[in-house]
């Protein structure tokens, strides 16, 4: 019964992000993960930082949405940073007490190391915090596209992550009910020895596997007399289009690539 | 068993936003050895209501005691198990429970999580089959060849395998044929007196409650609406309409005769062949002036 579960973690709004193109958000976000890797000085992380957090605040999710995304990552964060620290030996010593020995190029990368990671989870997770899955889906099929001329199943997958998308909440909660009911046949699926609660799966999954089948002959079924019959000459619903907004957002980001290109050091 | 609701409530997600009530402040007794029928419109807390039966929920707010077993916010019994053997629960669509290889091990399945003895399963899955009407034949067919109304048959045998002293039906009959329907209610029916159950029955089906039930419980939107014996509960055409639900045919038909007929024919769940008597005599009567 617990019809609550969100999906991915989109958080509903109507902020400029959020009404964001979203192969705009996609084309923006994957050149950012390659940039981030360029940025080595102060100016050219500052500036990473501020578009982030700029994303970030336009788009008005809540920041504890957004920290709730770091939290699997704060481990990774805090390990690589206490690594550089301990193992960079380059630049001045600065911090030297028995056997911790703290070079001043150490903490500069293990700082900048950890601003990476967190550039990079915070705008993924503005994705998926701010597009719906199946704009997700739509967006992933019409950038896929050009494959269809080396036949990839282009449609093909999109239809199957949106099918995927639409059915987890019907399973979950078909998962309830079928849990209520051998619950009601004595099957106890929280105490006990693990390898007893190991076996109390299989009453589970039994029928959970056998309804999906079914389901899905049904639906493909039902698709068929609908007549369906694949991507070719098929109209979408929800069009996706380019808007002045987007082509706007293009043009600040590449700004930003310019600037960061100007202010990173080289050689 | 005895079982009372004492001002329950039940919020589904609370303190979210998506809290939802689905019941609210629910009284009612029902005397062991009765035959209850719980009627209600889609969403309006039958299903919430039994699943309260052997403590797959909890009241958020009041006391639910089924038997020597109480039910509260605070206090679950510890052996839930128990309580789960004695209330023996046929689900909407039992046959989606199927699991097991066999027929026979699938029946067995509720029993052997009972801790019911080896030599006494055997026995009870051959009294189960015969009970719903399945040949012994089938012992060791997967259950997954059989057709949908065999299958719901083998899923009511693991129920009844357990032998519970109550059994809670939430609409036992939905998606059968209308013969199958009749079967597998008079089944039920049978094994009430048989086996001196409280049987409580969650429908739609107005004819099933007023044939069956000996006590009758509306449900609206959580709350209840009417409670009483099928004739005091049945002949309310206005509330019952209030809460979209129909009163059952041969109510409609008494109460379109007398309209008719001038006449004053009461109903008093009285059989076809009553009806008819008492027709008769009305026709006739007519007749003889």
């Amino acid at each position: 019964m617990n019809n609550s579960l969100i999906i991915g973690q989109y958080v509903p709004g109507d902020s400029i992000v959020h009404r964001l193109d979203p192969r705009t958000k996609i084309t923006i976000i994957f050149f950012f993960v390659f940039i981030v890797f360029f940025a080595n000085n102060l100016p050219s992380y500052s500036i990473l930082v501020v578009f982030a957090l700029a994303s970030m605040f336009t788009s008005k999710v809540p920041i504890r949405f957004v920290l709730k995304g770091l939290t699997p990552v704060w481990f990774l964060i805090i390990f690589t940073f206490l690594l550089h620290l301990f193992v960079t030996k380059e630049g001045t010593l600065v911090f030297d007490f028995w056997i911790f020995k703290f070079y001043s190029g150490g903490i500069f990368q293990g700082i900048a190391i950890s601003i990476r990671f967190f550039l990079l989870i915070l705008v993924t997770s503005l994705l998926t915090l701010t597009t719906t899955p199946i704009e997700i889906t739509d967006a992933i099929e019409d950038m896929l596209n050009p494959l269809k001329k080396v036949k990839f199943p282009v449609h093909e997958l999109a239809l199957m992550m949106s099918i995927s998308l639409r059915f987890i909440p019907t399973l979950m909660q078909e998962t309830d009910k079928i849990s209520r009911a051998q619950a009601s046949r004595g099957v106890d699926f929280r105490t006990g020895p693990i390898k007893d609660r190991v076996k109390a799966v299989i009453p589970l999954l039994v029928p959970l596997f056998v309804s999906a089948f079914k389901r899905a002959e049904e639906l493909a079924m039902a698709m068929e007399a609908r007549g369906y019959q694949g991507g070719e000459g098929r109209s979408k619903l929800r069009e996706l289009k380019i808007e002045k907004m987007d082509i706007f957002v293009y043009l600040i980001f590449i700004v930003v690539i310019i600037l960061l290109f100007l202010t990173r050091t080289y050689g | 068993m005895d079982i009372t609701f004492e001002n329950v409530d039940y919020t589904y997600q609370k303190n979210t936003p998506f809290e939802h009530k689905a019941l609210e402040d629910l009284s009612f007794h029902i005397k062991s050895g009765s035959f209850v029928a719980i009627v209600g419109h889609t969403g309006s807390g039958k299903s919430t209501l039994i699943s309260h039966l052997n403590g797959l929920s909890i009241p958020t707010d009041g006391k639910v005691k089924v038997g020597d077993y109480l039910l509260t916010n605070d206090r679950k019994p510890s052996d839930m198990k128990e309580l789960r053997s004695k209330v023996g629960v046929v689900f909407q669509y039992p046959e989606h429970q199927l699991f097991e290889e066999t027929i026979e091990k699938d029946i067995a399945f509720g029993p052997e999580n009972f801790g019911v003895p080896e030599s006494e399963i055997k026995d009870r899955i051959l009294k189960a089959m015969s009970a719903v009407g399945l040949s012994e034949s089938l012992l060791d067919r997967s259950p997954f060849d059989l057709s949908g109304g065999q299958m719901r048959r083998v899923a009511i045998a693991g129920v009844l395998a357990i032998k519970p002293d109550t059994l809670v039906l939430d609409e036992p009959t939905a998606g059968l044929d209308p013969r199958g329907q009749k079967e597998i209610m008079d089944m039920f029916y049978r094994l009430h007196h048989e086996q001196n159950l409280t049987t409580v029955l969650v429908t739609h089906s107005m004819e099933d409650a007023l044939k069956y039930a000996n006590h009758v419980i509306i449900l609206n939107k959580g709350k209840k609406y009417l409670e009483g014996t099928p004739e005091e509960v049945f002949v309310q055409k206005d509330a019952l309409k209030q809460v979209q639900l129909d009163v059952p045919e041969v109510v409609q038909f008494i109460t379109s005769f007398n309209k008719k007929f001038k006449t004053t024919t009461p109903f008093s769940n009285q059989s076809i062949n009553q009806l008819a008597k008492q027709i008769k005599q009305v026709l006739i009567g007519d007749e003889l002036e």
